[in-house]
This record gives structure tokens, C-alpha cells and sequence, in this order.
């Protein structure tokens, strides 16, 4: 049918796909040009370089490895005991991290394992020996851990439950014994799913910038995304700025290609919540340990929150509030993440849009590449992708509306591989169910899109919407590479406070900016799923 | 002897008060049939030890089973799906009912590959179950409960995924399987045709109670009890 090929949704996913790849693309193609006089194999010889990548790798592996390693008995324990109280509590406090600002969580990790914090303030008062120093490695862990670990269970939780009744019922008449369970069920699922999630995170920990910026303190723990931050903004450095990227583009591009590797399609059957028990979960020391682990997990990932209320309400926090800086900040951040959520969920309707119009084999096929390698790639590394605006905009980066364009243009970018996937699933299992009986009722158009599309579709973009704009509510990213001194977001504002030890008002400020972040998210997806059918 | 006696037995799913009185005797098999959600699975996860009953005992072969884990009991049950782990070849599938962790001697290597030849798959032990057919992934599940020697053999739906060929084949080899070792079969069916087939005797079950059980010939003769009458022109027509 070549007159409805091209409809509107397909021309504003053509739009779509050419702004990102043209951003991408441009920015690459700056990176590459300038790169033309550089002498790459000076830059392998740099020791500083070479210091730097394998400090890179080294705490994303030791992250991947202590995320992945507490992460799968946490969510064995979960498995194993379907129903206790508080366990639906657990679980929707494993999938907070991800939406807390990253600054936030930092400012809570501080509060907890700093010096002055409370694990060295309770050491000190039972008279054990303290002074815990949390900068450097280790406090890279452990907020890497506490991003992390949470992730590995939600990614995991869902595939374990989804062993079949049966099985169960089949191990219990076996007489398998809690080995014999781990053996037979679940290491083959283990297998199948750890290396794409270990892949994942040690991707998120090699890419990380907030957390090694905050918590490295100084140039011997730091990472080649804060490399590439220092010396643009720093040193003003722009080659060793360029070749950084490069270096970071190209490692990160040989791990999202392994890591499309050992990605299956992964069946969840939608089921009913199983109704046999299992028969490893009746053992009392098995128990008494599932319940330690759950408890000490749970307490890991919800003290630093809850700090960041509790130190944020003993302080004054009706003067800290009235503060022009601080309300200035707020407006701001909510400005840049209004207009950077609303940009990704228009480019994201855009490409679900004109890939579920177009059938797979009109699809151009260079399109469909050049469209998963631009998204794919965005996770490599978002600094690298903003050295590249850096050198395109050069000439004109100081102007303030530059700037927030760029801030704004790059959160929607860097939340779209986030959101874009689960609503062009969504999109695609509407097409799929409807697509027939929408044509032999002959509902299209605004019609289809009123009554067929919308009910199943606005919990999707809710989630799409909310989502991007909770991440961009919490970057530092961006901010912290366009960013002017009279542009602070929160963020930026809080991580200011905290470099310059004003905590008083970085308790303000981090309670702040955790109220603003969870609410946007909720008010987002609960008004989005008041529309939703069912 | 009684392979399998219910004594007042309740159990309640959800809302629904269940109520089983059964005595099968040994060597028979019955099939249960009834409408779905009438509590024949049940009846079976009660006998498997899969649930536990709210009132009232269970005696197998005799013996009062009641709160008996399930790998305790002489019981050994093939589901509808989900027998075979699907990264475990077949041959290691049925080697788990011998050893729940896979700790072979060369003597049971021997009664595997006899199992697997009695339900006519001998070739087919290094097999993974994603290469075999339907019908051969349940006949692995069946040499798996021969290894395990229990003198009961439950049958929830097994071969309800299978044309009507095959089922009578499989039908046919439990009933094979059954006479040689002197097993007692429950069979659950949703093909009235296939308890006509197969079974010695029929159990209705109804609401969650037993509500009627016959011979197999007198089942299906005329006039037959209303509510069977019923159940069975909804699935005959």
C-alpha cells in the first residue's frame, strides 16, 4: 500500500530518528574530526591514561561483582518466601534507587558511612575502633552497590517467580533437598540471565559520573567520564578531552556489542502467583538466614534515604527553603526536566509510532541499524556524546539559551533508551492484538487512537513520561558540562553544598529535590494510570 | 486392598468448601472427570501431598499419609506440562526420580535406559525435551515415575495436549504399564472419551464433591444421573 506509507505517524518518526541520529551523528563527527591531529598512541602511552582506564575497569568490575554477588541471595530469599509481611514494601523500596537522584543518594551515603556519619559516630560510641574513610573505592562501592544491587533483584525476582507450579510440586515429590533445588532449577536460570545483567551493570558502573565525581576524591580514583569532565571544563584541555571520548566510545561500544550478544528474548509467561510452595524454603536455618539477608539489604538501600529526611527535617528547614538560591534552582530544574521528559516522550512516540505503522520488511534496514545503534550508544557514554556538542557549539556554548538547550536536548536523549523500550513494546502488543479487528470494524485515525489506543497506551507513556522526568529532575551530567555558575540546578546546587561542607543547606536541599523527584514520578504515572483501562 | 481411602476429607479453595469421600481399589484405574474447576486436580495434589486437607484423613495402601511430605508417600504424579526440566536431557530427567541430585551408580544407569525403552523411547535419552514431541516428553515423564517404583500413579491431564491417536497409544501404555507392575492409576480427563477408553471405573466429581462413581460401561449407559447428563452433553456437543 505505498499511499499510506507515508501517514504522519511515520513522517514524525522519520523526523524523530533524524534529529537523534543528526545529534549523535554531529557529535561523533565533531569528536572524529578534531581527533584527526591527535596521536592516538601518545595517548595509550600516557600513564595518567592508562591509570585511569584501569582504574575504570577495575571499580566496575569489583561493583558488577558485589552488586551481582549480594544481588542473586537477595533475590533467592525473596523467591523463596512468597508472601510475608512487608515483602511488597521490599520490593517497591528495590526499585526506588533508580529514581533517585543520583546526588541525593550520594549526600545519603555520606550521611551513613562518611566520617562524621553515623556508622562512624555509632563505632566511636560503642568504643570500637573508627574513622571509616568512605572517599575513594570504597565509597564508589557502596553507592555503586546501592544503585545496583536493588536492579540485580528486580531484573532477576520476576524470572525466578516465573518457575511453573509444577516444577515445584515435581521437586517436592522428588524429595529435592535446597542443593538439589539450586542445581536443577535455578542455576540453569542463572546462567541464562546473570551475564546480560552483570554486563548491564558493570556498563552503568564504567559510565558512571556522579558518583566518582562526588566520591573519588582526587585524581587517584577517578574514571574516564570524569577524566573527560576535568579536562573540558578544568584544564580546557579539548584534546585530551576528544581522545578520552574516543577511548570511552570505543570500549563502550565493545561492550554493548557483547553485551548484544547474550541477549535472548526472555518469555515471562504472565501467570497466576504460584500456589506451590516451595519445598526449599521450610528449613529454619534457611529461613533465619533468608530473613537476615532481606533485612540487611532492605536497611542498606533504605537508611540512606532515610537520612536524607531525617537530617533534612532537624534542620532549619523553613529558612533554608526561603532561599532565593535554592527556590531560583528548584524552577530551574523543574523547567529543564518539564521540557527534556515532554522532548523524550514526543521522540520516543515518534519512533514506536512509525516502527510499529511501517512492517518490518518496508523497514529500511540501514534505518532500523543506524536507529539501535544511536540509541545504543547513548548509553555508552553520556559525556562523550556532550564532548561532542561541546566542540559543535563551541562558537555559541556560552550562551545561556544554548546552554539550557543542550542540557535540556540531552537529558531527552539520555532518558530515552530508558523509556523508549517498554512503550514500543506496548505500542507493538497493541498493533498486534488490535491491528485485525480495528480493520475489519473499520476504527482508524482518531477514532482507533481515542478509544483502542489510548486506555491501553497512557499507562505506558506515563511511566515513559515519569521516568525521564525523574532522571532529569536528578542530572548532573549535563549540568555539570553546560552548565553556567548564575544555571545551578538542583543538583548542581547540592553538589556545590556539599563541596563547600555547607550542609545545613545541603540538607535542604536533598530533602528537596527527593520529595520533588518521587512525587513527579508518582503524580506522572498516577494520573497517567487513572486513565488506564482495567 | 484399598490403594486409596478418603475419610470425610474437606479442604477449601478460595470460597469453596471441598468435600471428598473416594476408595479406589488396587490395581484399578479411575479416571476423575467433571467440569473444570470442580476440584479433580485437587482431589490429586491431596493424594500427591501438595495440599493439605482441612478436616480428615488420607489413607494410601493402608496407611494414614495425612501431613506426610510428598517425596515420602507412594506416589508419583505426571502433570499436564512442566514434567521435564528443559536444560536436563531426557535421560537425566528420569535419572532424577532415581536421585533428586543426579548421584548415579552404574546399576541405575542400567534401569534408566530400561524405563526409557518400556515407554519406547529408548533412543532418545540424550535428548534435550525441546527436541522431542509432545507425546514423547510425557512418555519420558511416565519411565520417570516407573523409576521411582511408587505403587500409585496420578495423572493430572497428562496427555490433554495430544490428538486422539496418540492418546489412546498413551493410554494403552499406561494401562501396559500398569498391569505388568500392578500400579494403581488416577487418571484426570477432560475427554469423557478417553475415561471410556482407558479407566476400569469413573468418578464424577462435581462442586467439590465425589458425586457419583460407576463402572465404566454402567457410566455411560442410559438414563444417566442429571448432572452427568449434563456435563456430558456440554462436552460431547
Amino acid at each position: 500500500m505505498p499511499a499510506r506509507s507515508f501517514t504522519g505517524p511515520v513522517i514524525a518518526g522519520l523526523t524523530a530518528n533524524a534529529a537523534i541520529i543528526i545529534l549523535i551523528g554531529g557529535s561523533l563527527a565533531a569528536l572524529l574530526l578534531s581527533a584527526t591531529g591527535l596521536d592516538l598512541g601518545s595517548v595509550l602511552g600516557d600513564s595518567y591514561i592508562r591509570h585511569v582506564v584501569g582504574f575504570t575497569v577495575w571499580q566496575a568490575s569489583l561493583s558488577t561483582l558485589l552488586s551481582v554477588g549480594l544481588g542473586v541471595p537477595v533475590a533467592r530469599a525473596l523467591a523463596r518466601h512468597p508472601s510475608f509481611p512487608g515483602r511488597d514494601l521490599l520490593r517497591a523500596l528495590f526499585a526506588v534507587p533508580f529514581f533517585t537522584p543520583v546526588i541525593v543518594a550520594i549526600f545519603g551515603v555520606v550521611a551513613i558511612y562518611g566520617l562524621g556519619g553515623w556508622l562512624n559516630r555509632g563505632l566511636a560510641f560503642l568504643g570500637l575502633p573508627h574513622g571509616f574513610d568512605l572517599y575513594g573505592l570504597p565509597g564508589i562501592l557502596i553507592a555503586h552497590v546501592f544503585f545496583n544491587m536493588p536492579m540485580v533483584v528486580t531484573m532477576l525476582l520476576p524470572r525466578l517467580e516465573a518457575v511453573p507450579a509444577d516444577s515445584w510440586r515435581l521437586a517436592a515429590q522428588l524429595g529435592m533437598g535446597s542443593w538439589a533445588v539450586f542445581r536443577v532449577i535455578e542455576l540453569p536460570i542463572l546462567r541464562h540471565a546473570l551475564p546480560i545483567i552483570a554486563l548491564l551493570i558493570f556498563l552503568l558502573c564504567f559510565v558512571s559520573f556522579a558518583v566518582v565525581l562526588a566520591l573519588g576524591g582526587g585524581p587517584v580514583a577517578t574514571t574516564l567520564e570524569v577524566a573527560i569532565y576535568q579536562a573540558l571544563r578544568f584544564d580546557f584541555d579539548l584534546g585530551r578531552a576528544v581522545s578520552l571520548a574516543l577511548l570511552q566510545l570505543i570500549i563502550g561500544a565493545v561492550l554493548v556489542g557483547a553485551s548484544r550478544a547474550f541477549e535472548q528474548p526472555v518469555q515471562l509467561m504472565p501467570r497466576l502467583r504460584s500456589a506451590a510452595p516451595r519445598p526449599d524454603a521450610t528449613g529454619r536455618i534457611g529461613r533465619v538466614i533468608d530473613i537476615a539477608l532481606l533485612a540487611i539489604a532492605g536497611l542498606f538501600v533504605a537508611l540512606p534515604l532515610l537520612t536524607v529526611f531525617i537530617e533534612g527535617a532537624a534542620g532549619p528547614i523553613q529558612r533554608m527553603l526561603s532561599s532565593r538560591s535554592l527556590q531560583q534552582s528548584m524552577l530551574r530544574s523543574l523547567m529543564i526536566a518539564s521540557l527534556a521528559s515532554t522532548l523524550c516522550l514526543c521522540l520516543a512516540m515518534a519512533i514506536a509510532a512509525s516502527n510499529r505503522r511501517r512492517p518490518r520488511r518496508q523497514r529500511s534496514r540501514w534505518v532500523a541499524r543506524l536507529q539501535a545503534a544511536s540509541i545504543g550508544g547513548l548509553i555508552i557514554s553520556p559525556l562523550a556524546l556532550g564532548t561532542g556538542l561541546f566542540l559543535l557549539f563551541r562558537p555559541v556554548v556560552d550562551q545561556p539559551w544554548v546552554g539550557y538547550a543542550l542540557v535540556i536536548a540531552m537529558n531527552a536523549i539520555m532518558a530515552l533508551p530508558f523509556g523508549l523500550p517498554g512503550l514500543s513494546q506496548a505500542m507493538a502488543d497493541a498493533a498486534r492484538e488490535d491491528d485485525r479487528l480495528c480493520a475489519g470494524l473499520g476504527i482508524s485515525g482518531w477514532n482507533r487512537a481515542r478509544l483502542i489506543d489510548w486506555p491501553k497506551l497512557c499507562k505506558p507513556i506515563g511511566f515513559c513520561l515519569g521516568l525521564a522526568f525523574s532522571l532529569a529532575l536528578g542530572d548532573l551530567s549535563a549540568i555539570a558540562l553546560f552548565g553556567r555558575d548564575d544555571m545551578a540546578t538542583l543538583p548542581l546546587l547540592l553538589y556545590q553544598q556539599m563541596g563547600a561542607y555547607r550542609m545545613a543547606e545541603a540538607d535542604a536541599t536533598a530533602m528537596l529535590l527527593l520529595i520533588l523527584s518521587f512525587l513527579s514520578f508518582g503524580a506522572i504515572t498516577g494520573i497517567m494510570g487513572r486513565h488506564a483501562r482495567g | 486392598m484399598l490403594a486409596v481411602e478418603f475419610e470425610a476429607v474437606t479442604f477449601r479453595y478460595e470460597d469453596m468448601l471441598m468435600r471428598f469421600d473416594l476408595a479406589v481399589e488396587a490395581g484399578e484405574c479411575v479416571a476423575l472427570i467433571g467440569p473444570s474447576g470442580a476440584g479433580k486436580s485437587t482431589l490429586l495434589n491431596l493424594i500427591a501431598g501438595f495440599e493439605e486437607p482441612l478436616s480428615g484423613r488420607i489413607k494410601l495402601l493402608g496407611t494414614d499419609v495425612t501431613g506426610w511430605p510428598p517425596a515420602r508417600r507412594p506416589v508419583t504424579m505426571v502433570f499436564q506440562d512442566h514434567n521435564l526440566f528443559a536444560h536436563l536431557t531426557l535421560f537425566e530427567n528420569v535419572a532424577l526420580g532415581i536421585d533428586p541430585g543426579l548421584r548415579l551408580k552404574t546399576e541405575d544407569r542400567a534401569r534408566i535406559e530400561a524405563a526409557l525403552s518400556e515407554v519406547g523411547i529408548a533412543e532418545l535419552g540424550h535428548r534435550k525435551p525441546e527436541q522431542v514431541s509432545g507425546g514423547e516428553r510425557q512418555r519420558a515423564a511416565l519411565a520417570r515415575s516407573l523409576v521411582r517404583n511408587r505403587p500409585l500413579l496420578l495423572l493430572d491431564e497428562p496427555f490433554a495436549a495430544l490428538g486422539p491417536k496418540l492418546r489412546r497409544e498413551m493410554l494403552d501404555l499406561v494401562n501396559a504399564l500398569r498391569r505388568a507392575r500392578g500400579l494403581t492409576v488416577l487418571l484426570v480427563s477432560h475427554q469423557p472419551e478417553d475415561a471410556r477408553y482407558g479407566a476400569d471405573r469413573i468418578a464424577f466429581i462435581q462442586a467439590g464433591e465425589v458425586r457419583y462413581v460407576a463402572p465404566t460401561a454402567d457410566f455411560f449407559a442410559e438414563p444417566r444421573p442429571t448432572d452427568v447428563a449434563a456435563y456430558l452433553g456440554e462436552a460431547e456437543s
